[in-house]
């Protein structure tokens, strides 16, 4: 594997391998000393043009356990804000030869563009409503830890799916793995053709009782989805996750951050129900993983096809 | 035309093994100090082998661990492909112990840096012993080590291989020559 793109280009070969060799990462979390030396003299740069704090973090944690060093280059408060293109940046970041690149940009594509102007291995951190590859690993990562076996288990993701490439991710990710995805949200917030990626759609939550597992999506105040919506209290009535919709053998996740009292009540949150820290945690396993499936290994990137970096 | 000789047989391993058992009983009387830690994966077993010798040996149970070393190659850079991983359980405190490492061959002693590097993440052993199976020689590092099952004088083309039979189903310690095709 030479970059992390998309959960479109993973088998479920790759998703186990993936999450299986995590599985070994999380044990290093819990000795004296939490780091071992195996991407020694490796260097991560953290390329965020969104705002994050846990997938940035988790990256940042991930690659310091793995003894990679890490840049972080955020668009604000950079050259960026002085105009320059992301092309640009990216050719000048990759002066300083980083061996990976984990890049978070509000543009679908960029992530799978960048891979074909550097010579480092690309790792989508989100790419506008494309896909959020990690996140995905990271939530099978949990339900495979939490319920054994993720093949068969029917899965509801309710909220934004328009806006989400957390969902997109997910449900190519679950449904690899074998689960049946379920998306349900209001009319205006699913996208139309969503059936085509093989899942099924439903626009009230009366039949989320069969459902094994439970994910909301974050209500993305921030790409103006008022708009889409009669009104957030409107929303909450009739798609809010909460003690009445959940019942006690179901679990519940969430990619965060959460908009307490929005799509998730209160007492859910606080639920032994409530994966959404075990997800959390599972980020910085997954991302080392990650990080280690990719810069572990001669790397097998053909020259020809990452030129030497030269600004246009 | 590969040949396959053995160097010890069942019975053979066995003894080697009580033997070892029997050294570390007497060099380290103090079982309340002493652990084991075999290396992943056929090091993981015979260690599991020797704490259940040392048990009889000392009265005492002796705290057991493997390691896998996958993180603390020195080759990570230089391999095809990123090594498949096993997960290491240590599961005491291994600061202020005699800590016996177990592998099934000493070779290049590589293996052996990275699980003594591995180890001293945990905490730090008052003292590191090595226990292996065979011993073949051509040292690349200044280690040696403490407890032998068997010496092999062997060439670098030769490849040593160890079977148990927790994995393999039979215990042997075998040498195919040069030429060798490798051993199912």
């Amino acid at each position: 594997m030479n970059h992390l793109l998309s959960i479109e280009d993973l088998d479920r070969a790759a998703i186990e391998r993936i999450v299986e060799q995590a599985e070994r990462f999380a044990e290093v979390s819990d000795r004296e000393i939490k780091k071992v030396p195996t991407l020694r003299g490796r260097m991560v740069l953290n390329l965020f043009y969104e705002a994050s704090t846990r997938t940035r973090s988790s990256f940042e944690i991930a690659a310091k356990r793995l003894s990679a060093d890490v840049v972080n280059f955020a668009s604000s408060g950079s050259s960026v804000e002085k105009g320059e293109s992301l092309k640009d940046t990216v050719l000048t970041l990759s002066a300083h030869k980083p061996d990976a690149i984990v890049l978070r940009t509000p543009w679908a594509g960029a992530a799978e563009l960048i891979s074909r102007w550097c010579s480092a291995a690309v790792v989508n951190a989100g790419d506008g409503k494309h896909e959020h590859p990690t996140q995905a690993l990271l939530d099978v990562y949990t339900l495979r830890r939490h319920l054994g076996e993720i093949s068969g288990a029917s899965i509801w993701i309710v909220g934004d799916i328009t806006h989400s490439r957390v969902a997109r991710s997910n449900i190519l990710a679950f449904q690899k793995m074998g689960a049946k995805v379920t998306v349900a949200g209001p009319p205006t917030l699913i996208p139309r053709g969503i059936e085509a990626l093989g899942c099924e759609v439903r626009y009230s939550l009366e039949e989320i009782t069969g459902a094994d597992v439970v994910y909301a999506l974050r209500m993305q105040r921030e790409r103006m989805i008022e708009s889409s919506l009669p009104s957030l209290r409107e929303y909450v009535a009739c798609y809010q996750i909460n003690a009445r919709r959940l019942s006690a053998r179901q679990v519940l996740m969430h990619p965060g951050p959460v908009n307490r009292g929005i799509e998730l009540s209160g007492e859910v949150i606080d639920s032994p129900r409530a994966l959404i820290t075990a997800q959390v945690e599972a980020g910085v396993v997954v991302r080392m993983a990650v990080l280690y499936e990719l810069l572990a290994g001669t790397p097998e990137r053909n020259p020809s096809q990452a030129p030497e970096p030269q600004l246009a | 035309m590969s040949k396959q000789k053995i160097v010890l047989d069942g019975d053979g391993v066995r003894r080697a093994l009580t033997r070892i058992a029997h050294e570390i009983a007497e060099r380290n009387p103090r079982a309340e100090n002493l652990a084991i830690v075999g290396i992943h994966r056929r090091g993981a077993y015979l260690a599991n082998r020797l704490q259940r010798q040392l048990r009889e040996l000392l009265s005492a149970e002796i705290p057991l661990g493997d390691l896998d070393i996958g993180f603390y190659r020195d080759d990570v850079a230089r391999r095809p492909g990123a090594p498949v991983l096993h997960a290491s359980h240590i599961e005491f405190d291994v600061t202020a112990r005699t800590v016996v490492v177990v592998d099934d061959v000493l070779y290049t002693g590589r293996t052996v840096r990275a699980a003594i590097e591995a180890l001293f993440d945990y905490g730090r052993p008052e003292r590191v012993q090595l226990a292996v199976l065979a011993d073949r020689g051509h040292r690349e590092l200044p280690i040696r080590p403490d407890y032998v099952g068997k010496n092999l004088p062997t060439s670098r083309e030769e490849r040593v291989n160890v079977q148990v039979r927790e994995l393999d189903g039979h215990d042997a310690v075998t040498i195919a020559s040069a030429n060798g095709a490798p051993t199912p």
